[in-house]
């Protein structure tokens, strides 16, 4: 068989979304960024929402988030994005509203906008990216740091009578009666991006359909802050992340 | 509807003239003495007859990162507060300062520091007009000294800042917030539509059409040549403001030989202390700055050649004196009157003020 008999259409498994543009990702070997911007990229395509889809981006290892997929974007202030994207849906009604935050950024800094943007059903989506750690500052730890896990600000390890609990801030998000759908995935593995995949799309069709707030928590890893090859990276997440951060729907009212 | 006679607050003033322009949104937070802005936009459900959004954020801060998520997409927002709560508000400002976004934030100062007072102050003229937030920016700010001025510069605050898509602050204080005065509201304007926002602010975020490239609102470039030339274009956009839009009031000023220098509620009193001189034969007279940034100092430059002294009369311990010294750039005598912490000087008290600080003094 030659080759050109097998460049068709049809036999395409995999090719790069329409949204995603050329230009060089400046994040890490071994990051989730890239898959989840891939995922969300296939989602507002699919959805057909390109012309009607506004991102808001983090400060954060994605406050670049604006420079892969084009659509347009507004850049917030460090932990605001679901204050930001507030006022974005509620004076533009018609248009698909997320923001792409970090765990430093939703779960720390920014938790009062986050808890508060839920509360009150915002129909956005809250897409929440935790690799337990601050990996744009150069690792340090996050309020998703898992207990005795080092980073750069506690060397030997989170020590939970210094630094408080790891947070399980969807769990807490799951509870108020402004979110309708409360999910943690990951996309470590094929069977895991297709999952997510899901997920992503159902999030977005709920804002769209004005049901309330969607998070979709991506359990992430981030090898250079944790000072692991890729590899090791998504074996840790799985024996370290998983345990603490179980995978599956916190909240979905149907 | 067309304009209409009423007698109302300051703070309601603002809030009905918000409406009536065609205000898109309004995002606040509680916060004494300009609560009233709030309450009579939820009283007015503006939402059921201009489709205007209003909103009770969770904070300060929340309240001015709406701003800054609705100002990116085009339209037409605003928030107010009162001093302790436009300090938290700052990184607010100086993103949108940072991101070339129009929008309006209206102050009602109180006396501070820390929780302060919840009376009248103008403590926040140095916070104001020469930052209060990180970076090189400048906010573009109006001085009402009256209710009507209230209501008139909504509309004025939000044209200069879409004429230079740059944040406006109406830095007013609790006296005029909360003094009933006659006001005549503005007749009611629609709101712009969906197309109109493209055509007058083709960067806002509003989801890209196929075949435009994307609409990125961020005030963060990582490259210092780039980073500076930014920097140089904001600074080019504030001698342009410092050059077209100066505005002051001039009160009996033309045989002056001593002059008041005043703003806001204050340049009310001094109008009064300004008769009373010249009951005594003092010839008085006050300019009033109505932009505290840019500031009238070719005005006042021209003054120092005419005056003996000029009095800086403020509620405050000496701000806005600093500004008049460097325009006059020590060529008359200028010194500083205030009262602190809420206290609000009387027209007499500012006449021995200026007796003794000035006249004496030649």
């Amino acid at each position: 068989m030659e080759l050109t008999d097998i460049i068709k259409p049809e036999n395409l498994v995999y090719d790069k979304p329409e949204l995603m543009n050329d230009n060089s990702m400046h994040y890490c070997p071994g990051c989730s960024h890239g898959v989840i911007h891939k995922l969300v990229a296939e989602v507002i395509a699919d959805m057909g929402m390109e012309e009607k889809t506004i991102g808001v981006s983090p400060v954060g290892c994605a406050v670049f988030a604006y420079n892969y997929l084009d659509i347009d974007w507004v850049e917030a202030a460090h932990g605001r994005a679901p204050a930001v994207a507030t006022a974005l849906k509620r004076l533009n009604k018609d248009r698909m509203v997320f923001t792409y935050q970090g765990d430093g950024d939703l779960a720390a800094i920014g938790t009062a906008e986050t808890i508060h943007a839920a509360n009150r059903g915002e129909n956005i989506v809250i897409i929440f990216v935790n690799n337990a750690i601050y990996g744009m500052t150069g690792g340090q730890m996050a309020p998703t740091t898992l207990e005795g896990m080092p980073t750069s600000t506690c060397p030997y390890g989170r020590d939970i009578a210094l630094n408080g609990y790891p947070l399980k801030i969807s769990n807490l998000l799951a509870q108020l009666e402004g979110t309708c759908y409360v999910t943690r995935q990951s996309v470590q593995t094929a069977a895991a991006v297709r999952k997510a995949k899901k997920s992503l799309r159902k999030a977005f069709e709920n804002a769209m359909s004005g049901k309330g707030t969607s998070i979709v928590e991506f359990v992430s890893t981030c090898s250079s802050g944790w000072k692991m090859t890729p590899e090791q990276s998504n074996k840790w997440m799985e024996e370290h992340m998983f345990p603490f951060y179980p995978l599956g729907d916190l909240k979905n009212v149907e | 509807m067309a304009e209409e006679i009423k007698l109302m607050k300051g703070n309601e003033a603002i809030a009905h003239a918000a409406i009536r322009y065609g205000t898109d949104g309004y995002f606040g937070y509680p916060i004494t003495p300009q609560s009233e802005i709030l309450e009579t936009l939820m009283a007015e459900t503006p939402w059921e007859k201009t489709g205007m959004v209003v909103l009770q954020a969770e904070s300060e801060v929340a309240a001015i990162n709406m701003i800054y998520g609705g100002a990116a997409s085009g339209k037409r927002v605003m928030t107010s507060s009162s001093s302790p709560g436009i300090s938290l508000k700052q990184e607010g400002i100086s993103y949108l300062a940072g991101a070339d976004l129009p929008c309006l934030i209206v102050n009602v100062m109180r006396g501070g520091p820390g929780l302060g007072t919840i009376q009248p102050s103008q403590a926040d003229y140095f916070q104001t007009v020469k930052g209060g937030g990180h970076g090189d920016y400048r906010l573009i700010t109006l001085a009402p000294s009256s209710v009507q001025e209230m209501a008139d510069f909504v509309s004025l605050g939000f044209d200069l800042a879409f004429t230079y898509a740059n944040p406006c602050m109406i830095l007013a204080d609790g006296i005029i917030g909360q003094m009933m005065e006659k006001v005549i509201l503005p007749p009611y304007r629609k709101r712009k539509t969906e197309a109109e926002i493209r055509e007058e602010s083709p960067w806002a975020a509003q989801g890209k059409p196929k075949g435009r490239k994307p609409n990125i609102v961020t005030s963060l470039e990582l490259d210092p040549a780039l980073m500076e030339e930014k920097n140089n274009r904001f600074q080019a956009k504030y001698r342009k403001i410092e050059e077209t839009e100066v505005r002051y009031e001039e009160f009996h000023c033309e045989d002056a030989e001593y002059l008041l220098l005043a703003f806001g509620s204050s340049a009310r009193i001094c109008q009064k202390a300004v008769e009373l001189a010249r009951l005594e034969g003092i010839r008085l007279g006050l300019l009033r700055p109505i932009t505290l940034w840019p500031f009238p100092k070719v005005i006042i430059e021209a003054y120092s050649h005419k005056v003996k002294g000029m009095l800086s009369v403020e509620l405050n311990a000496g701000q806005m004196v600093e500004d008049v010294r460097l325009a006059v750039n020590g060529k008359v005598k200028v010194e500083h009157f205030g009262r602190l912490g809420g206290i609000v000087f009387t027209p007499d008290e500012i006449l021995v003020a200026l007796k003794e600080k000035i006249i004496t003094h030649e």
